[in-house]
């Protein structure tokens, strides 16, 4: 279905996160526990999400501050979590660079895995929409997943405190990582940076200040990086033979 | 569990705030239509997949609640949620493997 209007592009974006909500409530929630596990009280937590909006950047952080990292590497290596949206900010400016600088201002605060994933797909596959449209479908795919993201946190804080600590809470961020791993591996060379960082990262904890994480980190960055390049070289091979 | 200091809280909180908006607004806002080079651009792709395993790597092998020893249990409740994830592309059965296998840990112990 074709979108006609500036306001029904927004509810399109919209109706189209609607499956996120299942994501970014859970998510925002458990991250509320566990910020309220480390000491946090539930204004913290909330203006942590709020501020910060990005999942998996504040579970890093919050994972380096309970093991006393230095506050140059938790600064680091939560940004490096976030370099993609630097990604996703450039692949979006040829569809949203032409609109009014208060736009892109607040668009970029709103720049995450889900909005990008679903404009992206509108933008490509329809290429004629308007501006306008197109600005008011990325803000669209974030009227829920926001709010239930920041709204979660503030759940999961409040409950927080009451889980007693017998439960082994402790566990729960590797496991929350774990979950998050596994549907990012979607090529080959996602695979390798895998692989090649988590193989890095065993000797490299041995590394002071937790720099093991940043050093495998970059590690698996490479490897990642050059198996897309050799990936390619063999695709243009095997195409030659033909 | 530890409480985090308050400065030290804030001032990550802070730092990420701004450091998180910059990236966004890098390209969106400042670049135009410049287009980021694309050798970067390879690297940025790889950047969660490398990191976030990275972190969680040695939290697997060296896991807390066991005192930091290699634990047979927590390996295998951690290899059942990746498994999970990973087979289905969904972070919610992940995210529920986990859970049960963090339930099936603790009744255990």
């Amino acid at each position: 279905m074709a979108i006609t209007t500036t306001k029904s592009a927004f509810w399109k974006g919209f109706r189209d996160s609607a499956p996120f909500i299942f994501m970014a409530s859970p998510f925002g929630f458990l991250f509320g526990v566990l910020a309220a596990e480390a000491g946090l009280i539930v204004p913290e937590a909330f203006a942590f999400s709020l501020a910060v909006f990005a999942g998996a950047a504040q579970f890093t952080a919050l994972q380096l501050m309970q093991e006393n990292a230095p506050l140059i590497i938790i600064l680091i290596s939560a940004l490096a979590v976030n370099l993609r949206m630097a990604m996703y900010s450039a692949s979006l400016t040829p569809y949203l660079g032409d609109a009014p600088m208060w736009q892109r201002a607040l668009a970029a605060y709103f720049v995450v895995d889900q909005s990008y994933a679903l404009s992206i797909v509108q933008f490509e596959t329809e290429p004629e929409m308007p501006l306008a449209q197109r600005v008011a479908y990325f803000f669209g795919t974030n009227g829920i997943v926001a709010p239930a993201w920041v709204i979660g946190t503030a759940l999961g804080a409040l409950v927080g405190t009451r889980i007693p600590e017998s439960w082994g809470v402790d566990f729960v961020l590797p496991l929350a990582f774990l979950a998050m791993i596994g549907p990012m591996l979607r090529t080959p060379a996602h695979i390798a940076a895998c692989f090649v960082a988590v193989a890095a990262s065993l000797p490299a904890a041995a590394l002071p200040y937790n720099l093991g994480l940043i050093v495998a980190g970059i590690a698996g960055m490479v490897a990642g990086a050059q198996a897309e390049l050799w990936l390619e070289r063999q695709k243009v091979k095997s195409e030659a033979a033909k | 569990m530890s409480s985090i200091p308050a400065p030290l809280l804030w001032t990550v909180i802070i730092g990420l705030a701004l450091g998180s908006y910059a990236l966004r607004f890098a390209f969106i806002g400042f670049m135009g239509g410049r287009a980021i080079p694309e050798w970067l651009m390879r690297h940025l792709r790889y950047t969660a997949v490398a990191i976030i395993p990275a972190l969680v790597a040695p939290l697997v092998v060296w896991p807390a609640p066991a005192g930091g020893e290699l634990s047979l249990m927590h390996f295998a409740a951690a290899a059942a949620t990746f498994a999970a994830g990973y087979l289905t592309r969904n972070v919610l059965v992940g995210l529920g493997t986990g859970g049960l296998s963090l339930l099936l840990l603790y009744l255990a112990a």
